[in-house]
């Protein structure tokens, strides 16, 4: 066959593009059940890291979770517990699209010592992707307990700083309504000019990502209100 | 080469310690400049990139080179970018699986690979026309040849912009008390293509047959 006919060079496309869809489809299919769990962990890490259960190895976090976990449940933006769905298994990156009556909005409660703290899911843009985290509330549901962030792609050193824990610690003890209880959320301001009780410092080079955290505190939080306020 | 060269001949030998220095990708051949400058603000994810690039160069090499002589001419381009492409899925679905941690570091850098020059100027220039083990090794010594560079250039700017080398303190706290302070132009790009300048320039001085004639 002249291999550097048209016929050729079709069929040897063809040919091509179906053996490498069929490898990666192989790969992918096999791979999945690893991923997923990957990903089944890290957010049960996140949620523990949460609340300052730190350095979760990654074979112990579905023991430890359900340990400490004590009860997870999805209200709607009335505060009224939604029946029937599953805290840890909202999509959240779903329902942040929804319109904020139709969201579910997942709840889950650690519980030490006798006393709750609740613990909510926030997702949001930064500047690149997708930024997410979990924020606990103290049992006052106003006082920060603790937070984390993460994201898919910011810019490493900079948006990417909202994963560490430099910009993460100085949450803990900011509270999310002010004196009047009104709803004011926890403000992301410039690095240095975040110091009274509503705001933290955010990161200098990193802007975008700092707005984008901003932004989304605002969105998320302000959706739990009425189960705040209950 | 003849079918009874030893595998490891002076001559295969050649191929990866080549790219090291004399031939390498980015000091000589000004190839993958674009993601030397975006994973090496930490010296982590330069390590996982560089493997990850080596892996898929020496693989797509070796896959390149036993199609070489079916390959019409007229779409070799495209097929070399399906391998690669298929490849680097192959490498990001993996990393997922067993590297969680380091897959979510590099994030988007690691489908980025895909148009790293280097590999698509080895497969166009070396395994087209060699032989599979040949361009193996050729695909190992480019991969390491960037690799260290990426390498060298994390470690300067982990350890001037963030004061850290794999995340662990290095820069003892007593210099922070007498006024020493991170360069955080350390972390933004411009920095990494000074610090990449620096270390062509210092090559360029070691080796003056490199250096052009005007």
């Amino acid at each position: 066959m002249n291999k550097q006919g048209n016929t050729y060079t079709f069929l040897y496309a063809a040919i091509l593009v179906v053996v490498v869809a069929a490898v990666l489809s192989f790969v992918a299919l096999s791979l999945k059940p690893m991923q997923t769990k990957n990903i089944k962990i890290e957010k049960m890490q996140n949620i523990l890291a949460s609340v300052k259960i730190n350095d979760v190895e990654a074979n112990e976090a579905e023991k430890i979770y359900n340990k400490l976990i004590t009860k997870t449940f999805v209200v709607n933006v009335k505060g009224e517990v939604v029946e029937g769905v599953n805290a840890f298994d909202v999509d959240l990156s779903k329902e942040v699209k929804k319109k904020v009556d139709k969201r579910n909005l997942p709840v889950f409660i650690y519980t030490k010592d006798g006393v709750n703290k609740y613990i909510i899911p926030v997702r949001g843009k930064g500047l690149w992707g997708p930024i997410w985290g979990f924020i606990s509330l103290n049992d006052d549901k106003n006082t920060v307990y603790g937070a984390i962030f993460d994201h898919q792609g910011e810019t490493p050193g900079l948006g990417a700083e909202i994963a560490n824990e430099a910009f993460q610690k100085p949450f803990s003890g900011k509270q999310i309504h002010n004196e009047s209880g009104k709803f004011v959320s926890i403000e992301v301001h410039k690095a240095g000019k975040g110091t009274d009780i509503h705001s933290v410092d955010g990161i200098s080079g990193g802007t975008m990502t700092s707005k984008g955290v901003d932004a989304m505190l605002k969105d998320c939080l302000s959706s739990y209100e009425a189960f705040l306020k209950k | 080469m003849s079918a009874k060269e030893p595998l490891f001949s002076a001559n295969n030998r050649k191929l990866v310690t080549g790219p090291l220095s004399k031939n390498n990708p980015i000091m000589v051949q000004v190839l993958g400049i674009c993601s030397a400058l975006a994973v090496t603000a930490k010296l982590e994810p330069a390590i996982v990139m560089a493997l990850s690039v080596t892996a898929v160069v020496a693989f797509a090499n070796v896959i390149i080179s036993l199609l070489r002589n079916t390959i019409p001419s007229r779409i070799r381009i495209i097929v070399q970018l399906v391998v690669v492409a298929g490849l680097v899925i192959v490498v990001d679905q993996v990393l997922k699986a067993f590297a969680y941690d380091v897959s979510k570091q590099l994030s988007v850098f690691v489908g980025l690979i895909i148009t790293n020059c280097i590999i698509m100027g080895r497969l166009e220039a070396f395994a087209l026309g060699n032989t599979p083990w040949r361009s193996f090794l050729d695909g190992i010594g480019n991969g390491l040849g960037y690799g260290i560079i990426l390498v060298a250039v994390a470690f300067f700017r982990e350890l001037l912009g963030a004061g850290t080398l794999f995340g662990y303190k290095v820069i003892p706290q007593c210099f922070y008390d007498a006024g020493y302070s991170d360069s955080g132009l350390m972390v933004l790009s411009p920095m990494a293509l000074i610090t990449l300048g620096v270390i062509i320039w210092v090559h360029r001085a070691r080796n003056k047959d490199l250096i052009e004639e005007n």
